[in-house]
C-alpha cells in the first residue's frame, strides 16, 4: 500500500488518498499540525495532562495526608516552607498534600458532568433536528427555557433540595449544561439532514434511530466535543462556587472551592491557606481554555481568527 | 381611491399583521419560559428531602400538630392541585413566609433586590465603558500587543473562580493598602442618617446631600463593582472584537475608504454602529449574569443583596425563601434574555417583519 519512496509525511498528506483509512488519518494529522503550531494550545495540553498525573499519582505526589489533621498544637497555619510547600491549614493539614488529592475530585466531576450533559444533550438535539415538526418544537421550547435559566442559581436551588454533596452538584451542574449541546447538535443535523447520502441511507430502508444513530451523530460528535472542553472551565468554577458556599464536597474532603471558604476566615493574616487552591483551581480552568480555543481553531479552521 | 394606493393599504394592512403576529408569538413564548420556571422550581420544592412542614414545627412535635400545619400549608392535596396553587400565588408575587426572617418572602426580596440592582448596574457601565473600546481597538489593531492584553484579560476573566478574586482584592486593597471599605454596604455610623428612598444608596445619600455617607458608601461599592465590571469587560470586550472583526470586513468598509473617509470616522461612526446591533444582546446578557453572579460576590463581601439572601436561606433549609428568589433571578434572567431578543428585532432592519 505505501510506496517505500513515500515518506509518512507524503502519505499522510497526499492530495489523492487510495483508502478511506489513509483520508481519515490525513484529516487527523492536518488538524493535529495545527494544533501542535498553536502554542498556547500546547501549554493547554500540557496542562490538562499534567493534571491527569497528579490524579493518578496523588498517593505517590503528596508527602503528607490530605484529611487527616496534623499536630494542632505544632502544625497549625504554618507560613510555606520546605517541609510544607504551600503552608498548612487550620487543621494542621499539608495545603500542597490536599490540592494534589483535590484534582481527583475536580477530575470526577468535569468528568461525570461531560459524561451525563453531552450525550443528553446529543440525543435532545440529534433527534430535534431529525424528526422536525412538533417534536422539534416541543423538544426546542424546553432547551430554550433551560437556556434561558441563571445557571448558578437553579444549580444552587437544586443543590439545596438534593442535600449538599459532590454527586448532587455534579448533577445539579449537569442538568443546567446540556441545553446548549442539544443546540449545536441540533445545528449540525439541519445541515446534514437532507444531504445526498443520508437519503440514499434511507432509501435503503434505514429506520430512523439507526440514521441518527449511525450517520448523523457521529458528524455532530466534533463541534459537541469542542464546546465541551471550553465549558469544562465553567462547570469547575461552578463546582468550586458550589463548594465555597458549603454545598458541593463535604469537609473533610479536599475540594478546591471549599477549601477557599474554609481558609476564608484567615485571609487576613494567614493568606496563602484561601490563596493556593484559587492558583490551582485558575490554572486548570486556564488549561481547559486553552485546550478548548486550540481545538475549534484545529478542527473548525473556518471559526479560527474569531 | 386610486389603485396604488389601496395596495400600498393593504400592504400596510399585512405588515401590521405580522408584527401583530411576531408580538403574539413572543408573548407565548415569555408565557411558556415562565411557566417552565415555576414547573422546575415546584418540582425542586417538591423533592426536598427536609420536610417543610418539619422544619417549621421542628421534628420532635406531636402527629396531630404535623398534621395539622400540613394541611394549613395545602401539602396534603393533589400535585396537581398544588402546582396551580402555586402558579397563582407566584403570579401574585406570594411566595409564603421566610422561616428564617418570618416575613413575606416578597417583602424581603424587596428589600435587599436594590443592594444587588446597584452592584450589577455599576459593574456593567464599568465592563461595558471599558470593554467596548477595548475590544474596537483590539479588532483595529489585530495581532497587535494591545489585542494580546485584550485575549489575557479575556482568558483570566473566564478562569479565575470570582470568589477567590474577590477575596484576594479584598485583602489586598482593604487590608494591606487600606484603599477602598471593607465588605458590607454601609459603616454603622452612616447607617441610619440616610432615610432608604429607592434602596440605592448612592442616590439615596446623593438626594439628601450626606456627602460623607457618600463617599463611605463609594467606597464600599468599588470593590465589588469593579470586580464584576472586570468579568463584565472580559466577555463584552471579546464580543466587541468578534463583532467589529466581522463588520471590518465587509464591503462597506471599503467603499468608505475608496470614498476617502478618515480612518476614525470608519471605525467609531460606521463599523461600529452596525457593530452595536448585536452588542446590546451582549451587554444585556451580561447585566442578566452579573445579576446571577453576585450570589458569590455577595458572600464575599457580605453584601445584603439578593444573592446573600438566597445562600443564607440555603443554610437554614428556608425553601419558601430560596424558591422566591430563584424565581425572581430567573424572572429578571430570563426578562433580560428577551428583552435582547426584542432589542435585536428592533435594532436590526433586516430581522423585521417585511
Amino acid at each position: 500500500m505505501k510506496n517505500d519512496a513515500q515518506t509518512w509525511r507524503e502519505w499522510l498528506t497526499s492530495e489523492r488518498p487510495a483508502s478511506r483509512r489513509q483520508a481519515r488519518l490525513g484529516r487527523a494529522y492536518a488538524a493535529w499540525s495545527r494544533f501542535v503550531d498553536n502554542r498556547l494550545a500546547m501549554a493547554g495540553l500540557f496542562i490538562i495532562l499534567a493534571l491527569l498525573l497528579v490524579a493518578i499519582f496523588a498517593d505517590v505526589i503528596a508527602p503528607y495526608s490530605a484529611v487527616t489533621d496534623g499536630d494542632l498544637r505544632t502544625a497549625r497555619l504554618l507560613p510555606p516552607s520546605a517541609e510544607h510547600w504551600f503552608g498548612t491549614d487550620d487543621q494542621g493539614r499539608d495545603i500542597f498534600a490536599r490540592l494534589v488529592h483535590g484534582s481527583r475530585i475536580t477530575l470526577f466531576v468535569v468528568v461525570l458532568v461531560a459524561v451525563i450533559a453531552a450525550p443528553v444533550g446529543l440525543l435532545i438535539g440529534t433527534v430535534s433536528g431529525y424528526a422536525g415538526g412538533w417534536i422539534d418544537a416541543v423538544l426546542m421550547r424546553i432547551t430554550d427555557i433551560f437556556l434561558a435559566f441563571p445557571r448558578l442559581v437553579l444549580a444552587l436551588a437544586f443543590v439545596a433540595a438534593l442535600g449538599p454533596g459532590i454527586v448532587n452538584a455534579v448533577i445539579a451542574i449537569a442538568i443546567t449544561s446540556w441545553p446548549p449541546y442539544a443546540r449545536i447538535a441540533r445545528a449540525e443535523t439541519l445541515t446534514l439532514r437532507h444531504a445526498d447520502y443520508i437519503n440514499a441511507v434511507r432509501l435503503m430502508g434505514a429506520s430512523p434511530a439507526r440514521i441518527i444513530a449511525r450517520h448523523i451523530t457521529p458528524l455532530c460528535v466534533s463541534s459537541v466535543i469542542i464546546r465541551v472542553t471550553l465549558d469544562m472551565a465553567g462547570i469547575i468554577l461552578t463546582a468550586a462556587g458550589l463548594g465555597f458556599l458549603g454545598l458541593g464536597a463535604q469537609p473533610p474532603s479536599p475540594e478546591w472551592g471549599a477549601m477557599i471558604a474554609s481558609g476564608r476566615r484567615f485571609v487576613l493574616d494567614q493568606w496563602w491557606v484561601a490563596a493556593a487552591p484559587g492558583v490551582a483551581i485558575f490554572i486548570v480552568s486556564l488549561g481547559f481554555n486553552l485546550l478548548g480555543d486550540g481545538l475549534r481553531d484545529a478542527l473548525d479552521p473556518k471559526a479560527a481568527g474569531q | 381611491m386610486a389603485p396604488g394606493t389601496a395596495r400600498a393599504g393593504g400592504r400596510r394592512r399585512a405588515r401590521l399583521q405580522a408584527t401583530a403576529m411576531a408580538i403574539v408569538r413572543f408573548l407565548v413564548v415569555v408565557a411558556l419560559t415562565y411557566l417552565g420556571l415555576l414547573a422546575v422550581t415546584f418540582f425542586i420544592g417538591r423533592v426536598i428531602p427536609v420536610d417543610p412542614v418539619l422544619a417549621i414545627v421542628g421534628d420532635r412535635a406531636p402527629t396531630h400538630v404535623v398534621e395539622r400545619v400540613r394541611e394549613e400549608l395545602g401539602l396534603n392535596l393533589p400535585l396537581y392541585q398544588q402546582f396551580l396553587i402555586y402558579i397563582g400565588k407566584a403570579l401574585s408575587g406570594d411566595f409564603g413566609t421566610s422561616v428564617l426572617t418570618s416575613n413575606p418572602v416578597m417583602a424581603d426580596i424587596r428589600r435587599v433586590f436594590p443592594a444587588t440592582l446597584e452592584l450589577a448596574t455599576l459593574g456593567t457601565l464599568i465592563g461595558t465603558v471599558l470593554g467596548v473600546p477595548l475590544g474596537v481597538l483590539a479588532a483595529v489593531r489585530r495581532g497587535s500587543f494591545l489585542d494580546q492584553i485584550v485575549r489575557v484579560i479575556g482568558l483570566v476573566g473566564y478562569s479565575v473562580p470570582i470568589f477567590w478574586l474577590g477575596l484576594m482584592a479584598l485583602l489586598v486593597f482593604y487590608a494591606r493598602l487600606g484603599w477602598v471599605e471593607g465588605p458590607g454596604r454601609i459603616d454603622v455610623v452612616y447607617e441610619y442618617t440616610v432615610t432608604p428612598v429607592t434602596g440605592i444608596l448612592l442616590i439615596d445619600t446623593a438626594m439628601q446631600g450626606e456627602w460623607e455617607a457618600f463617599r463611605n458608601v463609594f467606597g464600599h461599592l468599588i470593590l465589588p463593582a469593579s470586580l464584576l465590571g472586570y468579568f463584565s469587560m472580559a466577555y463584552i470586550s471579546r464580543m466587541t472584537r468578534s463583532f467589529m472583526l466581522t463588520e471590518l470586513g465587509q464591503e462597506y468598509v471599503v467603499a468608505a475608504r475608496a470614498k476617502g473617509l478618515s480612518e476614525g470616522k470608519i471605525i467609531w461612526r460606521h463599523a461600529l454602529r452596525n457593530a452595536l446591533v448585536p452588542l446590546v444582546t451582549v451587554i444585556a446578557l451580561s447585566y442578566a449574569t452579573l445579576l446571577e453572579g453576585s450570589v458569590l460576590t455577595e458572600t464575599v463581601f457580605s453584601w445584603p443583596g439578593l444573592g446573600l439572601y438566597i445562600t443564607d436561606s440555603l443554610q437554614n433549609a428556608d425553601m419558601n425563601a430560596v424558591l422566591g428568589g430563584t424565581i425572581v433571578v430567573g424572572s429578571v434572567f430570563i426578562g433580560l434574555n428577551l428583552l435582547s431578543d426584542l432589542l435585536y428585532r428592533v435594532l436590526d432592519p433586516r430581522t423585521r417583519a417585511r
